[in-house]
């Protein structure tokens, strides 16, 4: 990459951040008169400074400086009006002689967009609708193999665990060369008679490549939480003359939240913030906000740095507003979300 | 007939999930290179596969990086989730809330903070800042598998093999470790099929020069797989599944 302006007191930053450790560090034992087991933990504590809580500071820091390293807040500007650090970047001289030439902002790609914000909107109500789906398509799956009676169950949600672990971008190209112009399904219309249609590159083929993506991450926790609910529950509501769909209603789905949580957290979050998927299977024709910013820091101007910095900044802020609201349906953590 | 409507539309969700993973199988098998005509089968990917240099190199880099990853992590996160158990409260809270952010951000985000982490530093992306990435992402999860065993540990048995004069590192190696192994291990196997399976962090922290399996699909799928990615991802399909086979038999037997 090209030159970055990295100011002398970043340096000096580091290196005084080191020594303060390594002073704390004596400290404590010599404190504590030897060694004690919390120390097992300072080289990783030392990690997560380096590699954790600095790269997490410098995204602060590239969004609310330019690219000569002077606080702004122009980057954010960016959020709302797409080409305003641009704009502002031209100079002035310069901008008066093409306004002479008769060039408007728009002929020179300066006008006042809204790509930014109207892309974030689409992506979040891309990721909504995928969720959606996922827990349509995903809880009524997980209630029937949860089912005692059901004996392939615990089979089949290993089949379900499996593309869970594969990698994301091999299962996003198996979906695009089954949809692609001379792909599979396409060859069965031709064949059945209905022809070939276009079933890449539009937001339908990336909405079904979440999914396909995203749906055992909504099927597993669900189905972990009704596994381990105590079945008498609902039996007993059945013997106290609640009928099928009440006793789902009133009994095993309120049981189930946390799972239906924990899967809500584990589609939303990466469907709001993936990129590749719509890059492969909307073909450049569909943009995320995930696209957005992957294309700031593709770019090799540095203004578009500090503004992808800005919007990775925003997002990671949603992120935590959204898993901070979601905390508070399910305290416990009980639905597992990790596997 | 209700049992069977159940059973068909399990089917067909699993249709869903598994046709797009048989059809590349199967392609993979196919003679010709065309995605839609069957021209026979044969091994040819296969064995062009073995030939490709730039597949290759980017296998050995992926599995280099996940062994490395993963053995890295586990020392790493086997001595942090010793150290945060025997921590006070306090400063416990503060390392298990650090330790979630690599868990809870956008890999994205992450994968740009630490971009932006080496060109700060003026580290030129590669090999070593790929590694260094996936080792950050990995502690957490070896941390997170750790951790339970060391509560499940009896506390006194420490302090007992320092009152009958072992040194902390001695009775670390002879006290806690066998206990927390079971925990080490599995924690060690998810590192190595996170790594195995990451795109957006190596993405963002590697140089086009240097490409793990993820980049190289990415970087050629926009211009159409090669017939060769075909046979590659049958076979790391099949990998996992008999990684997956082992870990779960694995949790099963400790279960028992």
């Amino acid at each position: 990459m090209t030159d970055f302006r990295v100011p002398a007191w970043g340096y000096w930053i580091m290196g005084v951040g080191l020594a303060a450790f390594i002073v704390m560090l004596v400290m404590y034992i010599r404190r504590n008169r030897g060694f004690k087991r919390p120390l097992f933990a300072s080289p990783y504590v030392l990690w997560l400074v380096v590699f954790t809580v600095i790269p997490c500071l410098l995204v602060a820091y590239f969004s609310f400086t330019d690219y000569q390293g002077n606080f702004t807040l122009d980057n954010f500007k960016d959020f709302w009006d797409s080409n305003y650090t641009a704009r502002k970047a031209m100079d002035p001289e310069e901008m008066k002689m093409y306004e002479e030439m008769g060039l408007t902002l728009e002929d020179l790609g300066l006008e006042r967009g809204t790509i930014n914000i109207n892309t974030l909107v689409f992506s979040l109500w891309m990721a909504f609708l995928c969720t959606v789906i996922c827990l349509l398509l995903g809880y009524p799956a997980a209630h029937i193999m949860a089912n005692r009676d059901f004996k392939l169950g615990p089979t089949l949600v290993v089949l379900f665990i499996v593309p869970m672990w594969m990698n994301f971008l091999l299962r996003t190209v198996a979906m695009m060369t089954l949809l692609e112009d001379n792909g599979v399904i396409n060859s069965l219309l031709e064949a059945v008679g209905i022809g070939r249609q276009k079933l890449l590159n539009n937001v339908a083929a990336v909405q079904v490549g979440m999914v396909y993506n995203f749906l055992p991450f909504m099927v597993f926790p669900i189905y972990n939480v009704l596994n381990k609910m105590d079945y008498k529950l609902s039996e007993a509501a059945m013997d106290l003359g609640c009928d099928k769909w009440h006793t789902f209603y009133k009994v095993t789905l309120p049981l189930s939240l946390p799972g239906v949580v924990s899967g809500i957290t584990m589609v939303f979050m990466p469907a709001v913030t993936t990129f590749y998927i719509s890059r492969l299977l909307g073909g450049g024709k569909v943009q995320l906000f995930g696209d957005l910013i992957e294309a700031k820091f593709l770019s090799t101007s540095l203004r578009e740095w500090n503004v992808g910095s800005a919007l990775s900044l925003i997002m990671m802020i949603l992120i935590l507003i959204s898993l901070g609201l979601l905390r508070k349906v399910d305290p416990e953590g009980e639905g597992g979300g990790m596997v | 007939m209700t049992k069977i409507l159940k059973r068909v539309y399990l089917g067909l969700i699993l249709l869903f999930l598994y046709v797009p993973i048989i059809v590349l199988i199967v392609q993979s098998f196919n003679a010709g290179k065309s995605r839609a005509k069957w021209e026979g089968f044969s091994f040819t990917w296969y064995g062009q596969l073995f030939n490709d240099p730039s597949i290759m190199n980017a296998l050995w880099i992926t599995v280099s990086i996940a062994v490395l990853a993963a053995l890295f992590s586990a020392v790493l996160g086997t001595l942090a989730a010793i150290g945060i158990h025997a921590m006070r409260r306090r400063p416990q809270a503060v390392m298990l809330t650090l330790n979630n952010i690599p868990m809870t951000m956008p890999d994205i985000v992450t994968g740009i903070s630490l971009m932006l982490l080496f060109i700060f530093t003026k580290v030129e992306r590669g090999y070593v800042t790929m590694l260094l990435a996936h080792i950050t992402f990995d502690v957490p999860y070896v941390i997170l598998s750790v951790m339970p065993k060391l509560q499940q540990m009896n506390k006194n048995t420490y302090e007992a093999a320092l009152d009958l004069g072992a040194t902390p590192v001695y009775a670390l190696f002879h006290v806690i470790l066998p206990e927390v192994m079971p925990g080490v291990i599995t924690g060690a196997m998810l590192a190595f099929t996170l790594s195995l399976d990451d795109f957006t962090i190596s993405y963002f922290t590697t140089s086009p020069l240097v490409q793990n399996l993820s980049t190289l699909i990415y970087s050629q799928a926009r211009r159409g797989i090669k017939p060769t990615m075909n046979a590659l991802s049958a076979l790391m399909f099949l990998v996992l599944l008999a990684l997956l086979l082992v870990v779960n038999r694995r949790t099963d037997s400790e279960k028992a």
